[in-house]
């Protein structure tokens, strides 16, 4: 059982950079030194209220989750330790 | 690659609307119908080369402006989902196309009995769901946050402003009744995957994708032969 979680975790925060990398065509470098403290909506550029739409909707297609519009807050999408927080939860 | 004006019945009454054409003239030309709204911004380098790489390999292409977007003359205001289909309608007849290549939510526009393809479709609702997505994370960031109900509501009565483009409440409620019509015979899916793509629609900077742009192209050329 614990080994499964620890699995399913990789697995999110594996896609999630994935998404992140797609959404926003950041480097693949500078997505893989995400640690959970890196600040996503504020800190990153190409993370617009656009942009934010699309991350959301990628999220709900490749994770397979539904994400309601009374979740999405600034905490959120503060820092990506937060966000993959979420995901994990959502997919739990 | 060329622009050209021609005779389009639009909604608010005017009566022309600027097209991108590329190829030989004297072709059938590929009608291109673009992304909705923004998406469409994020695309058109993307449409571009394409439509240069059909040019080379002797294929005509043209798109349209949709009514109320790009030079348009028309207000978008006046817009909803049935003069834009009338408008690609128009479109298809005007050009004499045979194929038809629609990119994201411009799936929901393209003239149906025409064969062709459609990149990563998009229903209408979705389409919508993301604008409001975008105007709702705005709106939070400014720190009066709106709630989506209230944002629908007011936007089937009076219309709303979505990540700036002015929707008719004729339009807004025309794409959230709008999901992916069962594509007709001879419509092919393209997937990101297949054109060994990237998501330039989604992106605020989306930049440019030549390697997806020759992709497409060879996609359509190869429905030629």
């Amino acid at each position: 059982m614990g080994e499964d979680m620890a699995i399913r975790s990789i697995d999110t925060d594996e896609l999630l950079r994935t998404i992140l990398r797609n959404v926003l065509g950041l480097d693949p470098a500078q997505v893989a030194r995400f640690d959970t403290d890196t600040g996503l909506f504020g800190a990153l550029p190409e993370l617009d209220s656009m942009a934010v739409a699309g991350l959301l909707t990628e999220m709900e297609d490749r994770l397979g989750i539904i994400i309601d519009d009374d979740e999405v807050d600034g905490e959120l999408l503060e820092t990506y330790g937060n966000l993959l927080a979420f995901a994990e939860a959502k997919r739990a | 690659m060329r622009t050209l004006i021609w005779p389009c019945p639009a909604a608010d009454g005017s009566d022309r609307e600027f097209a991108l054409t590329a190829g030989p003239q004297d072709a059938q030309p590929v009608l291109i119908v673009p992304a909705l709204f923004e998406e469409a911004n994020r695309t058109r380098r993307l449409i571009a080369q394409t439509m240069r790489a059909l040019a080379a390999q002797g294929i005509a292409s043209v798109m349209p402006d949709l009514p109320g977007c790009n030079e348009s003359f028309a207000a978008l205001e006046c817009q909803d989902v049935a003069s834009w289909r009338a408008a690609m309608a128009a479109a298809a007849q005007h050009f004499g196309t045979s194929r038809v290549l629609s990119l994201r939510g411009g799936a929901i526009l393209a003239p149906p009995g025409l064969p062709g393809w459609w990149l990563e479709p998009l229903g209408g609702a979705a389409a919508l769901r993301h604008l409001m997505r975008a105007r709702m994370v705005a709106a939070m960031e400014a720190g009066q946050p709106e709630k989506s109900d209230d944002l629908l509501a007011q936007g089937r009565r009076s219309g709303l402003e979505l990540a700036g483009y002015r929707l008719s409440a004729a339009m807004v409620r025309d794409l959230e009744g709008s999901d992916l019509p069962r594509p007709g015979p001879g419509v092919a899916m393209l997937a990101l995957a297949d054109l060994g793509g990237s998501a330039l629609w989604l992106r605020s900077e989306p930049g440019e994708d030549a390697v997806m742009a020759e992709a497409l192209a060879a996609t359509i050329v190869r429905g030629f032969i």
